[in-house]
Order: C-alpha cells, then structure tokens, then sequence
C-alpha cells in the first residue's frame, strides 16, 4: 500500500506529466497552425477551420446572446439597488460597461464555448482514437496535430473572441434596457455614455483574456482526447474532464489576467 | 532482397516483454499471414510493421529503410508504399466513403479533381462499393466498411498492405468475399500483404507463407504444408482447436460446496 507520501509525489508527477504534455501540444499546434490559414496553407484544413468556427461561434451564439442579455439584467438590477442608495445610478453604466468588457463577456463566453466545443473535442477525438482513426491518419502519412488540431485551435482563436465581443454588446444592451425602465435614460444616449466609460486598454484586456481563454478551451479538449486510453466509458471521463479542467484553468487564467492588467493599470 | 525485414525485434510495456527477439523476412510479392492466439502479440507486431510504435530493440526494415530509427519524413515517404486496413476499418466517420478514398490522393498527390473523382470510382468498383460512395461510415455493414478500408487503402497504389483480422466479426460469406478480394489483390496488383489474423480458414486460403506466434516468439514460419506438417506442440494445439484450460466441473461444485458452508451463508 502507497504512503501518503508516495501518493502526493504520484499525483505531482501525473500533473507535471499533464502540463509537459499541454506544453508540447500547444508549442506544436501554434507550428502547424500556419497550415490551416486562407491562400498560404492547406485549403482542406482552412475548410475544416471554417466548418469548426461556425459550430464554435455561429451554433453558440443564441446562448451566449441569452446568457448575456440576463447576466446583464442581472448585473445592473444588483449594482442599481446599491448605487441609488448613493444617488450614483449612473454609475450601473460604467459597471455594466466595463465588467463586460474586461470580464464578464470573455469569461461567461468561456465557460459556454467550454461546455459547449471543449467536451465536444474531446469525444470526437477520443472517439477518434478508440476507432483507430488517429492510428489511420498516422499510417497515411498525416500529422493528427495538423490534421485535427490545427484547425481546430485556429476557429477557436477567431471564434471565442468574436463571441465575447457579441457577448460585451448583449450584456451592455440589457444594461440599456434595465436602464430605460428605470430611469427613462434613451438607448441611444447611455450607448454613448457606455462607449465613453470603455478605454481601449479595457478592450485589449478582455481580447487578451478571450485569446487565452480560447487556447486553454482548445488545447484541454484536445488533449483530453488525445489521452484516451481503452473503450467508450474513457471517451466519457475525456469528455467530462475536458469541461472540468478547462473551465478550472479559465478561472485561474482570469485571475492571473486580472491581477497582472490591475498592476501595469496602477499608476 | 526481402521488402519487410525484421531482426532481432524486442518491444516491451512497462518492463514485460510483448516480442522477444523477432526475425523474420517478406518477400516482394508474397502474402505472409501472422498467425496467433489472443495476446501472443501479432497486433503489437503489427504496429511495429506500419510504424506506430518504436521496439525496445531491434530493426524494421522496410523497402530497405529502417523504420524505427529514420527520420519523421523517410517514416512518411515509407508510409505512402504502405497501405493499412485496421480490424475495425478505421473509417473517417466524419467523411463520406468517396471522401474517405480520395483523402489520400487529394493530400499525397497533384491530381486533378476530375482525375480524384476517377480513380476513387474506380476503386469502390473494385471492392464493389461503387453504389454507396455517397455513403457515410456508420451507414455501412462490417464488411462494407471492410471493403471501404481496403478502397482507401489502395489509393497510393502501395507496394504492400496490411491487413488487421480481416475476417473478425465478419459472417462467413463475408468473410469468404474478403479472402477472395484479398487474393485478387495479389493477382492484379503484384502486391506483398502482410495479414495478420487467427482464422485458420481464412489463413490457409489466403497465404503463400506463414508465421506462427506465441508469447512474443515466432514458433514456426514456413509455408503452408510445413505448418500443416509442424510438429511443434503450440502450432499442433492451435490447429488442431485443443482448449488449453479445460473448465473442470468438479472444481466449480467444490468452490461452491465451500462457499455454501462459510458461516456468512448459514447465518
């Protein structure tokens, strides 16, 4: 029987197996990703590119959208019944504003495109390589990274952050509506005082995060796949952790994001 | 000079070792079939023959590159000359059967789609799938799938191909069908097959010689009537169906005349 010892050093090796194997996939990827770009790659891996960007971003947009426009309900009803005690309504604009730029749009995007494409990754691939599928591609001469995992990296770079830009703008037109109702502020107007509350470091911060977030979203599903050992029920626990572990690396890459764009902020 | 030539191959899983010390030569032309129980590792040679997998020990040598110690792009370049049909066909189940024919051609090669589109018919025809080309994977049989594998598998015109358990959960006639298609190979393409299977039928059709495989050591290799002629006592028990472990009635009445008498039960 193990000690506890020998259990903690166990586990520490299995999660530093798992990162040097998140490592190596993610560094060949990003070299094999050139392949599946428009007029200077492979044109079959730019179509499966677009094919995967329509079911991540297209197919995901009705629930983005909707979990938007509530969060965003959601946000200003919580942040207007605490700022009207102060007079300071006005500011449920900044807040809505500004959280969903810098964080609620890249991070309830995530967590959709996560549960929603990350699990899906990981059971086509695991599925994938318990047909022999992946073991076919390599005895025709085919590079599984490049052929799957290429463009599926890359619709997901273009996706995600598409996505939360739509999501930012769901969010802050619920803002608008909460505000019409309650304050008779036009649309228009609290538009444009949104757009004057956003810098464009706050845009920039929120990218940053989407690309990160889509990266961790991608590369989890994938590996996760990839590591499939023995028959359909490991498809399964694939797809289960694929949704676990990149929804827990969001939220730590989101802190990591946050604290590190707070610091350089500080005059 | 042999196309396939194995040396001294040792190949090991977590320090047991799966092949012990393999030697053994393909001519061009011949069908060699690999005979041998369950878990006397044929599969495992198998991956070693396509280069899936790298031996502990040992040479591979194919068309007279060593397949185990070349480079990724020779291990390619030798990969083209081989075709593989996996036990389960390994299909692409997101590609049409056409799809899945002509991925080969539309990847390795600079034909004309027109040309694709000939060839990929041309091949369904010869395995008889030429109705269903439209067809995805999962809306085929066992031996259509088969079939398909052995359509795709031939598209690069390869000098040798491979077959997994050809005849594995196919019915008899099925089977028959795909013995008849894989000796009309050898016929009109002067092909090499490597086959790898424990169908005794199927492996005395279809053979020119044989290899006999026992806990990871080739008991006997010759042709068919020195098989047949072997004296040697595995080859004798598995051609002549002899079980190795007999269930003993009487050991199973005393493990529950035991069971029946703990004190669990009687309470």
């Amino acid at each position: 029987m193990a000690t506890p010892l020998e259990l903690v050093g166990r586990k520490t090796l299995d999660q530093l197996d798992y990162l040097g194997s998140f490592s190596i996939q993610l560094w060949v990827t990003l070299r094999s990703i050139a392949k599946a770009l428009p007029f200077v790659g492979n044109r079959y891996r730019w179509k499966a590119a677009v094919g995967q960007m329509l079911q991540i971003g297209v197919d995901a947009l009705p629930m983005v959208a909707l979990m938007a426009v509530s969060t965003g309900f959601i946000l200003a009803m919580q942040g207007a019944s605490e700022l009207r005690r102060f007079g300071a309504l006005h500011y449920v604009i900044d807040l809505v504003a500004i959280g969903f730029t810098r964080e609620i749009g890249p991070l309830l995007t995530a967590i959709a495109v996560s549960g929603r494409s990350g699990s899906a990754f990981a059971a086509e691939i695991g599925t994938m390589k318990v047909t022999e599928e992946i073991d076919a591609l390599r005895v025709m001469a085919f590079d599984p990274i490049e052929f799957i995992l290429g463009p599926k990296y890359l619709a997901a770079l273009v996706a995600v952050p598409c996505l939360s830009i739509i999501c930012g703008v769901c969010g802050i037109v619920a803002g608008g509506i909460f505000m019409f109702f309650s304050t008779h502020l036009g649309l228009l107007l609290y538009l444009r005082y949104a757009l004057n509350s956003i810098e464009l470091r706050d845009v920039i911060s929120g990218m940053v995060k989407s690309i990160a977030f889509a990266t961790i979203i991608a590369q989890v599903g994938c590996l996760e796949g990839l590591r499939v050992r023995g028959g359909p029920d490991a498809v399964g626990r694939s797809t289960t952790a694929a949704v676990v572990k990149a929804t827990f690396l969001v939220i730590i890459a989101d802190a990591v994001f946050t604290a590190i764009f707070y610091f350089l902020r500080k005059p | 000079m042999a196309i396939i030539s194995i040396r001294n191959l040792v190949v090991e899983y977590g320090g047991r070792r799966v092949l012990d010390g393999l030697n053994l030569d393909v001519e061009q032309g011949e069908t060699m079939v690999l005979l041998g129980g369950s878990g006397s590792g044929k599969s495992t040679l198998l991956r070693q023959l396509i280069g899936l997998e790298r031996p502990r020990l040992g040479t591979v040598m194919v068309k007279g590159t060593d397949i185990t110690r070349c480079s990724q792009s020779e291990l390619n370049r030798v990969r083209r000359s081989i075709g593989v049909t996996f036990q389960s066909g390994a299909l692409f189940n997101s590609l049409t059967l056409e799809d899945n024919v002509a991925l080969n051609l539309r990847e390795h090669t600079e034909l004309a789609p027109p040309i694709i589109d000939l060839v990929v018919s041309m091949l369904l025809g010869a395995v008889g799938l030429a109705a269903f080309g439209k067809l995805h994977p999962q809306e085929l049989s066992g031996g259509m799938k088969k079939r398909g594998a052995v359509a795709r598998a031939l598209a690069l015109d390869p000098e040798i191909i491979v077959f997994d358990e050809p005849s594995a959960g196919l019915d008899p006639v099925v089977a028959a069908e795909l013995d008849e298609l894989i000796l009309l190979l050898k016929q009109a393409y002067q092909m090499t097959i490597v086959v790898v299977t424990h169908e005794l039928t199927s492996a005395f059709k279809i053979a020119d010689r044989m290899a006999v495989l026992n806990e990871g050591v080739f008991v006997a290799v010759g042709t068919k009537e020195e098989i047949t002629n072997s004296k040697n006592p595995y080859v004798r028990q598995f051609l002549d169906r002899i079980p190795a472990n007999v269930a003993r009635a009487n050991a199973i009445t005393n493990f529950f005349e035991r069971y029946l008498e703990t004190p669990e039960v009687n309470q």
